[in-house]
């Protein structure tokens, strides 16, 4: 295969007496889409920040498209975008203008500027509001100008964490497909971390299963199930973290279930 | 590089521009303090043969506009902080470096103009500068100290962690160097306590550079003061930096 985009490599991450994440390894590669999925705590936004470099790891290396995320911080940081769990946008900027101090932040020409911005916005149903504060926004429409504004430079590498929390099915749907599209069609690797078991199941190629800092088994959904002997990734994610995921979480899930139910009817 | 220093700049003008209770709270204030005490100590002020207390007072005024204004816009770090902005800065493949500096810079904007206007108006209620051209070294002067003082802003923005921490900075550390300084009395007949503090107060020289161009009466005169100035200045983008560097997300 060719080498990682994404590789991690026995990193440990410590606050204080508290282990965020502990001594994982794992390899993503180009045009995969990968996804974390585990328990609130697990330690899934902590690896995201410290491969986005904003935590640095207590022990281990990561790497990006080759770059150590430490050492060769500023060449990493070129080669990927984000969608951070928690807000990230300036409240007091318009739409439009946080999309377009993030496309001068990475460099994009002038001359495509507009156009990608156009896009974008309208794939998150967001256009007819590009001139409005943010700070006038819903949840949902805040979240779905993040997940633009990752998506605006292209990326070699795409973050995305819990990037579909508060959003409504039909938006939830039009932003897996066209993430899809960008891993198939320009190898853009994926890494996303949810509650959703489906979600993880439908859109991921491989799924690490995390619960207490530790990477409890990792494969395609098949191979989960395999492992673990059960029919389902439901069952194997039941069998290795020995819990449900907790409860407001699947209710959460059971929604988005009859939600896709509904649709498919 | 330049692009992006560009928009940061006037991404803080912007900001800036569009919360009037900034802009008014800002202005205010100074112009308040120039008018009771103007009007007020004025005769006291002229009756003790010191000339006329407008004339004295505006380049102390625009001292506090800047110092005040300048500092208080920390808060737009603590805020990028808090809010969670600060994270699209950090992981963008800018140096931090960048950041601080395009954002410095629009601060210091945002405190020179607030200074500007205080000297506009001041215009309006009587103040007559002495020559045009040392009028133009006072602008200088005016955004030497924005700049230094927006780098002070921006490192306790950094450091400090909530708003009541801000606000206690600047009731316990920026106003008593603001009223220790020869902002508001002339120090030539001061007592000599009085002057030995100011002499350690970066303020005072700000407030003398400026009255040295504004209205002709120095009492350090202007090399000292800019010589001090130069220094603080250097010592605060220190300061700026430092923090800004520190930040842990
Ligand atoms: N800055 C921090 N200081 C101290 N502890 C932290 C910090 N950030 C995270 N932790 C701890 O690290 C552990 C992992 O947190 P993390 O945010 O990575 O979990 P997560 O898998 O993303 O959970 P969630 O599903 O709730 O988002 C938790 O126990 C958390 O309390
Ligand atoms: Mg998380």
């Amino acid at each position: 295969m060719n080498s990682p985009t994404i590789a991690v490599d026995h990193v440990t991450k410590s606050f204080g007496d508290v282990t965020a994440v502990d001594d994982i390894s794992f390899e993503v590669y180009p045009g995969e889409i990968f996804a974390f999925l585990g328990p609130n705590g697990a330690g899934k936004s902590t690896t995201i920040k410290m491969l986005t470099t904003l935590l640095r790891p207590t022990s281990g290396t990561l790497r990006l498209a080759g770059k150590d995320v430490v050492r060769e911080q500023a060449a990493a940081r070129k080669a990927f975008g984000v969608v951070f769990q928690d807000p990230s946008l300036d409240d007091e900027l318009t739409a439009y203008e946080n999309m377009e101090l993030h496309a001068v932040l990475y460099g994009l020409p002038r001359a495509m500027l507009n156009e990608r911005i156009d896009m974008l916005l309208k794939l998150v149903e967001l256009d007819a509001r590009r001139g409005s504060y943010v700070k006038t926004f819903s949840g949902g429409m805040k979240r779905r100008l993040e997940i633009a504004r990752g998506l605006l430079h292209e990326p070699q590498i795409l973050f995305l964490d819990e990037p579909t929390l508060g959003l409504d099915t039909q938006t939830r749907n039009v932003l897996w497909a066209y993430v899809r599209e960008l891993s198939r069609d320009r190898k853009m690797t994926i890494f996303f971390t949810t509650h959703y078991l489906e979600e993880a199941e439908d859109i991921a190629d491989r799924i690490g299963i995390v619960d207490r800092g530790k990477i409890v088994a990792m494969g395609t959904v098949d191979e989960l199930r395999q492992q673990t002997g059960t029919d389902s990734l439901e069952g194997a994610y039941l069998a290795l973290t020995g819990k449900a995921i907790r409860d407001e979480e699947v209710s959460a899930g059971d929604n988005m279930r009859a939600h896709m139910r509904a649709r498919r009817r | 590089m330049m692009r992006v220093i560009y928009v940061l700049w006037l991404r803080q003008l912007k900001k800036y521009g569009r919360s009037k209770s900034r802009v008014v709270g800002a202005v205010g204030q100074p112009l308040l303090f120039l008018l009771a005490l103007g009007y007020g100590l004025g005769s006291v002020f002229a009756r003790a043969g010191k000339g006329d207390y407008i004339q004295f007072l505006v380049p102390g005024v625009i001292v506090q506009t800047i110092l005040f204004a300048s500092i208080f816009w920390g808060v737009n770090i603590l805020f990028d902080r808090m809010l969670g902005f600060l994270k699209e800065l950090l992981v963008a493949p800018v140096p931090r470096l960048t950041i601080l500096l395009g954002s410095v810079l629009g601060g210091a904007t945002t405190g020179f103009l607030q200074g500007a206007l205080v000297l506009l108006v001041s215009l309006a209620i009587g103040f007559r500068p002495y020559s045009l051209p040392l009028t133009l070294v006072a602008f200088a002067i005016m955004a030497m100290l924005a700049i230094g003082m927006t780098s002070l802003g921006a490192g306790l923005g950094s450091i400090i962690d909530n708003m009541p921490g801000f606000q206690a900075v600047n009731n316990f550390i920026i106003f008593p160097l603001y009223f220790l300084s020869s902002s508001l009395y002339p120090l030539d007949s001061a007592p000599p306590a009085l002057k030995i503090i100011a002499m350690f107060n970066p303020l005072s020289y700000a407030v003398d550079a400026l009255r040295g161009t504004l209205i002709n009466q120095s009492h350090y005169g202007l090399a000292t003061d800019f010589a001090a100035l130069g220094i603080t200045m250097v010592a605060l983008i220190a300061f700026g930096t430092v923090c800004f560097r520190r930040i842990q997300t």
